[in-house]
């Protein structure tokens, strides 16, 4: 009976997404105030049926209805119940349900958030929105149902995919969703202002916020990817330039650039259709990246429901939204003047170089994820790319834009009166770099050239980024949430750039054959194989290692690395043992069985890698704390906001 | 022109690629098998059917027949099941069905619920065969000739279509070589 609700549930939210688009997009165009006023109710009810089908969906997991095909594919009496919950959204079907969910969830946000939008301009904005929403519900009742029956019913299920039983895979496609669907506000907002033909700086200040937001659980939803694939595929990397990753990778510097350019056109009114476009290009690669993943078009480690017929109707999909927002863009873009102009070596002109250093790493990873299909395209033989390209390649645009960070901060909006910042800029640079050296030849051996230059950035970055807060704070001026936000948003920026050079230089890693009671050092470090002993989980039995880490001859830890065996699906399933001491994080993964009481071992010891995952986390607390920022919430329209040229000179004399 | 339509420009080129990638990635995601082309492996295995005995990859030389990988754990076995029962009726080949790591019992009471599709069941409880035949999964099915080579795998549940398609011409072509071989040893056939 659940699953027909849930089915009829989906079937009704698709109507009053229907609804909302209609009513969104024709209300304020033919100014029928009674369609406006349909909107938000069509939106709240949207979100309750999608919210339902999820529920229902869920129920039939915890329940374990084998009745239900999705249900017999994606799990097993014997999966746990965090598992069982985390299955919903376990393959293909549940999530795309758990998409919708969150789409209709962020625009009921929009709907009835905080900031209060004009009536007409709203609408819109939830118009659009209610488009995408369309599309979705029409993928997935037509291609992908998850409430489809299985007749006769199966006694037990084929258990969901053992690297998925996993915590951080539990909360990975959430987050990730969430950042995806985050850029649909963005892209709708951009929308609206096309439709209307009028964008001003209240504009950029209504789509900051929601941006910024979405950013921040892109950011952590990435962070957890990849700290899913180091430990559980074992492969004992951080990034590998996978199809998949790029596809979320890509919107997040999409993203990256789309704030800074944001925040130019709220406080300067410049750059406005170029915020615009990359608004749509932001969303677009979000679409890409679901494109990518689900119809087999590019086949990766990562994606496990490859359907061609899928492929078909999203490529559509894409096409219409896709197509439709750049027509529009082609149409309206030319009526957006920007009034005012800017100096050289202005905050303007360094966020103009953070905007086309990012758009080029980006059309990078984009080159490099399409390439093998351009090249079959062309029918010339498959090619794969790799590492080999994507990190000279990617650095090439990044080094610049990170050297350039810290000139960003220390710039004034407006003026460029570079020479005023000469003093700070030098003296945090010779300090950073007499630190950077010290930390890649005194700490660790084995640097590279990259990585003083590497470390250099990082610190610099760190030390601008507290120049402005320490003064104003020393000055007991008052620290905005904004300032405060975007300062641990830097801060976050230079403990990635750090942990990854530090990671790519002093790395070591071997697979070494070990009896028990052998050991193999690594440096101070040594590694001893101390016991085998079998183990029994709920749905998987296996082998379980004892090894002792020791440092200096002292002991440090036990890791238990463990080879699983998951009994319904078949499948083998390394879980490595994972520890960490003085920022070094030590890995140790098992083998083949080498008989004769041998094992390959695989051990790996990366310094700092824990700091990469965690600067994710710290842009995203950054990200947050400036989302909330108090002039966001009491936004205006257009009418009531002093002229862009008051703004501007305002704001120019707190910034100095 | 305005330059504000170059985005669309580059976007719609970007269509053309991604539709020709639709078109061109395989109706299923075929995982290329080292063994295609090879003589398919040995096997001596207990015969479901008829306890005390075995069938062995020897005695099916000589004709086509296709081995499909099942068990009574697999859902995807169930979907797939009416589809290799049409087979049957059609008696192109015969279909030998190697049952992975199952339960005699459960298997030969879903046999008896669901129809016997298979002209041998040999059991493969240590998966051995499997592991020979390279499967990743249940179900999978391969083809092999005459000859005793594989030439070809589909991976996941086989349909009519995916039938009609990959497997009927490989047969016919079988079929006619091996007909003509008969042929050029007897004399005019026409």
């Amino acid at each position: 009976m659940l699953p027909e609700l849930g089915h009829f549930a989906l079937i009704l939210a698709l109507l009053l997404a229907a609804v909302q688009t209609f009513f969104g997009i024709a209300g304020p165009h033919f100014g029928r105030e009674r369609w406006i006023a349909a909107v938000r109710p069509a939106v709240a009810g949207q979100f309750v049926m999608v919210a339902t089908a999820f529920g229902c969906l869920m129920a039939s997991f915890i329940t374990l209805d084998f009745s239900v095909r999705y249900v017999a594919e994606n799990s097993n009496s014997a999966l746990p119940i965090i598992y069982r919950i985390s299955a919903v959204w376990g393959a293909h079907e549940g999530s795309l349900l758990l998409w919708i969910l969150l789409l209709a969830a962020w625009t009921l946000a929009v709907a009835f958030g905080l900031s209060r939008l004009p009536e007409k301009f709203g609408a819109r904005v939830l118009g659009v929105l209610g488009f995408v929403s369309v599309g979705f519900l029409l993928f997935t009742l037509a291609t992908s149902n998850p409430f489809l029956r299985l007749n006769p019913a199966v006694p037990d299920g084929r258990d969901l995919n053992p690297l998925l039983q996993d915590p951080a895979l539990a909360y990975h496609p959430p987050m990730l969703y969430m950042g995806y669907v985050g850029f649909a506000v963005a892209f709708a907002f951009a929308c609206a202002a096309m439709l209307e033909g009028r964008m001003d700086q209240a504009w950029a200040r209504w789509t900051r916020p929601w941006t910024t937001a979405a950013w921040c659980f892109l950011s952590m939803g990435i962070a957890l990817g990849s700290w899913w694939a180091y430990y559980e595929l074992g492969w004992g990397g951080y990034w590998f330039w996978d199809p998949v990753e790029n596809a979320s990778f890509m919107p997040w510097l999409a993203g990256t650039a789309l704030i800074h350019s944001l925040a130019v056109t709220d406080k300067r009114g410049l750059f406005k259709s170029w915020t615009l476009l990359l608004a749509i290009i932001a969303f677009s690669l979000s679409l890409l990246g679901t494109f990518l993943v689900r119809s087999g078009v590019i086949t990766s480690v990562h994606s496990f429901a490859a359907d061609p017929a899928r492929g078909v109707f999203i490529l559509t999909f894409l096409v219409i939204i896709i197509g439709g927002a750049l027509s529009l863009y082609a149409w309206r873009a030319p009526l957006l003047k920007s009034q005012a102009g800017f100096e050289f070596g202005s905050r303007e002109m360094f966020l103009l170089f953070n905007n086309i250093l990012l758009v080029v790493a980006l059309a990078v990873v984009l080159g490099g994820t399409l390439a093998p299909l351009i090249v079959e395209t062309l029918g010339m033989p498959t090619l794969s790319v790799g590492t080999p390209y994507f990190e000279p390649s990617f650095l090439t645009p990044i080094l610049p834009l990170l050297a350039l960070v810290a000139f960003g901060i220390v710039a004034s909006w407006k003026r460029g009166r570079l020479a005023a910042h000469k003093r700070p800029l030098l003296v945090t640079f010779g300090v950073s770099l007499v630190l950077g050296l010290a930390l890649a030849f005194g700490v660790y051996s084995g640097a590279t050239v990259l990585t003083p230059v590497g470390f250099t950035l990082g610190l610099w970055i760190i030390l601008t980024s507290l120049l402005d807060p320490v003064d104003r704070w020393r000055r007991k001026l008052t620290l905005s949430r904004s300032i405060v936000g975007m300062t641990i948003a830097h801060l976050g920026l230079a403990m990635a750039v750090i942990g990854i050079t530090a990671v790519e230089s002093f790395t070591q890693e071997r697979d070494i054959a070990l009896a028990q009671g052998e050991s193999a050092t690594f440096g101070r470090y040594e590694v001893r194989f101390d016991k085998l002993a079998d183990v029994e989980g709920p749905n998987y039995g296996g082998v379980r290692g004892e090894f002792n880490v020791l440092y200096d001859g002292r002991p440090l830890m036990t890791l238990h690395p463990e080879k699983r065996n998951y009994w319904v699906q078949r499948s083998v399933q390394t879980e490595a043992g994972i520890g960490s001491h003085r920022g070094t994080n030590i890995l140790i993964a098992l083998g083949e069985d080498l008989q004769g009481g041998k094992w390959s071992v695989r051990v790996q010891l990366r310094p700092l890698v824990n700091y990469v995952w965690l600067a994710a986390f710290v842009m995203a607390l950054g990200g947050f704390i400036a989302a909330t920022d108090k002039r966001y919430r009491t936004v205006k329209s257009e009418a009531t906001e002093p002229a862009p040229g008051t703004a501007g000179g305002v704001l120019e004399g707190k910034a100095g | 022109m305005n330059k504000f339509i170059i985005p669309l420009i580059a976007f719609a080129l970007l269509v053309v690629v991604l539709a020709v990638g639709v078109k061109h990635s395989p109706e299923n995601t075929i995982v290329p098998s080292a063994l295609v082309g090879h003589p398919a492996p040995e096997f001596n295995l207990p015969e479901l059917l008829e306890p005390g005995t075995t069938v062995s990859s020897s005695e099916l030389k000589g004709k086509p027949y296709v081995i499909n990988v099942w068990a009574t754990w697999c859902v995807t076995c169930r979907i797939e099941h009416p589809v290799l029962v049409q087979l049957k009726q059609l008696g192109q080949v015969p279909i030998i069905g190697i049952n992975w790591r199952d339960e005699d019992d459960l298997a030969r009471q879903w046999l008896a619920e669901f129809g016997n599709p298979y002209t041998h069941v040999p059991v493969d409880k240590e998966g051995r065969a499997i592991i020979d035949l390279g499967v990743t999964g249940a179900p999978e099915t391969f083809l092999v000739n005459s000859k005793g080579i594989i030439v070809h795998r589909h991976v996941g549940a086989l349909s009519l279509e995916a039938w009609k398609k990959d497997f009927e011409p490989l047969i016919r072509a079988d079929l006619g070589t091996a007909a003509n071989a008969a042929g050029s040893a007897a004399p005019g056939p026409t």
